[in-house]
């Protein structure tokens, strides 16, 4: 990302100059207080939003209306809410639409949501209706509709909110799992502590640091620059943790 | 239990046992939809003083109810609470029709009575079938058969989408109102002001959501349409159905079976 | 009101159901043209608003009676009549697979009824034109409040003729309008100040979201006038057409009291009983009643109307009975059939 701005159509301003270059097979964290602009990023990697000014890369796509397509073949982002993700009657049926869309032959359709299925451990849910899913079902789900993509970038929003915590972990396990470039938009700072190499904070629509995690987030007086504070595993015991 | 939470888990119970496997669900939708108009329709053809002729119907369903899932219990509370609008006008025919009718021992039957009971037949038969074919269906291949019957596309995806998000939107309506009775418990219901700012609340909640969908949507290639990707394959079996059960709604219609059996039995 | 299928003779029925497909074919084809982009999922969820809105029941100041949202002219309001017509067919149709709120046979005329005169002609000619291009609170009241009435009326106009017409329900037709245009009345004020509550309530923090195609103000005087010459026009054909029509309620009530002492033909209870008796060897105890003979013997000489033949109902109602048993015990043995056979499994 390039000097990018974004304004809502209601004037509010979501992104106040935003620079920041992700190389392949990085994983980033991506922490803020609400609203400083955490998804704002995603969508407009994901072709979402476009930026009012300043200019977006994916790979070596300026994100635009003309390339919409071949980026979102290469980004995947998994919403906050499940709910807003899977909106098709079934699990399979949900996994499927993205690789239907590419209007790819059925038998690997199949395929693709069987992998994919399999990748979150859901391959029991194929036939459940979604709203019929426990919460943290229905994050595996959400993860397994932009896994069937085969996405080169993964974004993710919030992905531990709600979850209870034998499943979060599960999740920051998986997060470890994926070798592909990821970035992880949230407020769990130890979920970041876990999974990420390289940490952006943001502060009202402006990076305010970008560096290595462990520095990052071990730093009081940055994290409450950004409204946050420290990871919570690191609150009270000034003693070097260890990894 | 608030009706919301009665209408929430009617609808998960419908939900659940389409999805269990029984006979009459591994049928396909198109011919259930089909035998479920037929039936409809020939409930409705009746006269509205052949209050006995009709009756056959019942082995149909009940028939239908035995190769299904559905909880017979659900199935029963449903017909007993369901609207009353057909009862509430219904009610006033014993006063327009007061000819006698039917004469059961020394009490004598006006046809207006006749016709009354015939109007909750209809409504008993009709909610019944309707409620089987769901019950063994599901709405969403409910809706993908109406869309291989030659439904537009627009309102299939409309049918499914709707469903989707009701369970959502419900939930959401549930919290509301639990939130509202915990701060206003001497009050039933809210008032016209409270219930502005509550539909306000949820219909910025719903657009907001809306457009997080939509951005899903596009997120995963959508262009325009949602594909389904769901089997339907007319078989053997489903045009045996087809055809018995609307061979069986026919002669229902056309000859009088319960009088034929009664003066069997004389 | 919803339309019922127990009230619906399958020629209405099958009208309905021509009338609205017109129409939702009609509005595929304008959304098709108009590509909106986002309009699947935003349809999608406002129907989910709808049928989740009209859980919310309300107290209506001033009654001690209840009223829910309707939302037909909301949808107009936000989404153009177009999309709003089939958000509207979208839930009466799921409410009618899964409430059995009318029923399917139904379907037709409720669509037609709920959302044809909302959609396309409470929505176009009234609400549009009134709310015009600056919508201050007091124009939205307003046109919300004449939209939702009049479409309401109509569709209550609408219910009586498909009963009248299919000829199940006895209620003549002025009496069920004399009962239904009130109520309706009460109805689509109450759906029309709900309306432009919520609408105030949304465009006050988001302005856009009202649907402007076609905006074009027109000052509100004169449609009101129109209006109001339209209303006296049609409640004085309706009260002339209603005045021209014998049976009103009155009528009826008096005509029916006055025949409490119900005419049974004279050919005899007594003769009769004693013909069934023997005809029904199957049922030797069964016992008829227990009314007491005095009472049927005061009644007039001479049949005042046809009699009914009792053996023909005594073996209508027989066959029934055995119907009705027949119907549960193939009920129970299918389902016992199949409790010993392979047990349910999750599909």
């Amino acid at each position: 990302m390039r000097g990018v701005r974004f304004t809502f159509p209601d004037g509010s301003e979501a992104l106040r100059g935003v620079d920041f270059t992700i190389h392949h097979g990085e994983s980033v964290g991506l922490v803020g207080a609400n609203g400083a602009g955490k998804s704002s990023i995603l969508l407009h990697l994901a072709g979402v939003y476009l930026a009012s000014e300043g200019e977006v890369r994916v790979g070596d796509w300026p994100v635009s209306r003309s390339t919409l397509v071949e980026v979102r073949r290469r980004v995947g982002l998994v919403f906050q809410d499940p709910d807003d993700q899977l909106f098709m009657p079934t699990v399979f049926q949900d996994v499927a639409f993205g690789p239907a869309n590419q209007h790819l032959p059925p038998p690997e359709i199949e395929q693709r949501v069987g992998e994919a299925l399999a990748h979150v451990g859901a391959e029991h849910l194929g036939q459940r209706p979604s709203h019929r899913l426990s919460g943290g079902e229905r994050r595996a789900v959400a993860l397994a509709t932009v896994l069937a993509l085969h996405p080169d970038i993964l974004l993710l929003d919030e992905p531990s909110a709600g979850l209870d915590p034998m499943t979060r972990r599960r999740l920051i396990r998986w997060l470890g799992s994926f070798e592909h470039t990821r970035i992880v938009a949230s407020h769990d700072l130890d979920l970041v502590l876990d999974s990420c190499e390289r940490t952006l904070v943001l502060a009202a629509g402006r990076i305010i640091a970008d560096g290595p995690t462990w520095s990052l987030l071990t730093d009081a007086a940055l994290l409450e620059r950004a409204g946050l504070e420290l990871p919570l595993r690191l609150q009270g015991s000034p003693v070097t943790p260890h990894r | 239990m608030t009706p919301i939470d009665r209408a929430i888990s009617h609808l998960h119970s419908l939900d659940a046992s389409a999805r269990l496997d029984s006979p009459l669900g591994r049928l396909d939708a198109r011919a259930k939809v089909l035998v479920t108009l037929g039936f409809l329709v020939t409930v409705a053809s009746f006269g509205r003083h052949q209050l006995l002729q009709p009756l056959p119907l019942v082995i149909l369903l009940s028939a239908g109810w035995a190769l299904s899932e559905i909880p017979v219990r659900s199935l029963g509370f449903r017909l007993a609470i369901a609207s009353p609008v057909a009862v509430l006008i219904g009610m006033w025919n014993p006063l327009f029709e007061p000819e006698p009718m039917l004469r059961l021992g020394s009490m004598v039957v006006s046809a207006g009575w006749v016709s009354f009971l015939s109007i909750l037949e209809r409504f008993l038969l009709g909610m019944a079938a309707v409620l089987l074919l769901i019950g063994s269906t599901g709405v969403d291949a409910v809706a993908a058969a109406l869309g291989r019957l030659g439904v537009p596309r627009v309102l299939v995806t409309q049918l499914l989408l709707l469903y989707r998000y009701v369970f959502v939107l419900a939930a959401e309506v549930e919290r509301m109102l639990r939130a509202h009775s915990l701060r206003a418990p001497n009050r039933p219901r809210p008032e016209l002001r409270t219930v502005r700012s509550m539909l306000g609340e949820l219909l910025l909640r719903s657009l907001a959501r809306a457009e997080r969908v939509h951005a899903a949507m596009l997120c995963r290639g959508f262009a325009g349409e949602l594909r389904a990707v769901t089997p339907l394959r007319l078989g053997l079996g489903d045009a045996l159905f087809v055809l018995a059960g609307l061979g069986f709604l026919a002669l229902v219609r056309l000859a009088d079976l319960p009088r034929a059996i009664g003066n069997l039995l004389r | 009101m919803h339309m019922s299928d127990a009230l619906l003779s399958p020629a209405v029925g099958g009208a309905g159901w021509l009338a609205s497909a017109a129409f939702v074919a009609h509005s595929t084809r304008r959304l098709a043209g108009a590509a909106d982009p986002g309009a699947p999922a935003l349809m999608g969820l406002l129907g989910a608003f709808v049928f989740a809105g009209q859980m919310i029941n309300f107290t209506i100041p001033g009654t001690g009676s209840s009223g829910h949202l309707g939302g037909g002219l909301l949808l107009a309001a936000l989404l153009g009549p177009h999309a709003a017509f089939l958000v509207m067919t979208s839930v009466l149709t799921v409410q009618a697979l899964l409430f059995g709120d009318g029923g399917l046979l139904a379907l037709g005329c409720n669509v037609v009824n709920l959302g044809v005169f909302t959609c396309f002609l409470a929505y176009p000619l009234l609400f549009r034109p009134l709310v015009g291009v600056h919508a201050t609170a007091r124009r939205l009241t307003v046109a919300a409040l004449l939209a939702a009435v009049v479409g309401l009326q109509l569709g209550a106009i609408a219910v009586v003729l498909e009963t009248t017409v299919s000829g199940i329900s006895r209620l003549p037709f002025a009496t069920f309008l004399a009962f239904m245009a009130p109520i309706h009345l009460a109805i689509g004020a109450v759906e029309g100040l709900v309306t432009a509550a919520v609408l105030l309530y949304v465009t006050s923090t988001r302005p856009e979201l009202l649907h402007r195609k076609h905006a074009e103000g027109r000052p509100l005087l004169p449609v009101l006038v129109v209006f109001a010459l339209a209303t006296g026009l049609l409640g004085g054909l309706l009260s002339w057409f209603a005045s021209t029509r014998p049976d009103g309620l009155e009528w009826a009530v008096g005509r029916v009291s006055g025949s409490e002492e119900l005419p049974v033909p004279s050919n005899g209870l007594s003769g009769a009983l004693a013909r069934w008796q023997e005809k029904t060897a199957l049922l030797p105890d069964y016992s008829f009643g227990s009314a007491p003979e005095a009472e049927v013997e005061s009644l007039p000489d001479g049949p005042a109307w046809p009699a009914p033949d009792a053996g023909t109902s005594l073996s209508g109602l027989l066959g029934g009975v055995v119907v009705l048993v027949l119907a549960l015990g193939t009920g129970l043995v299918l389902r016992w059939g199949r409790s010993r056979g392979i047990g349910a499994r999750v599909r």
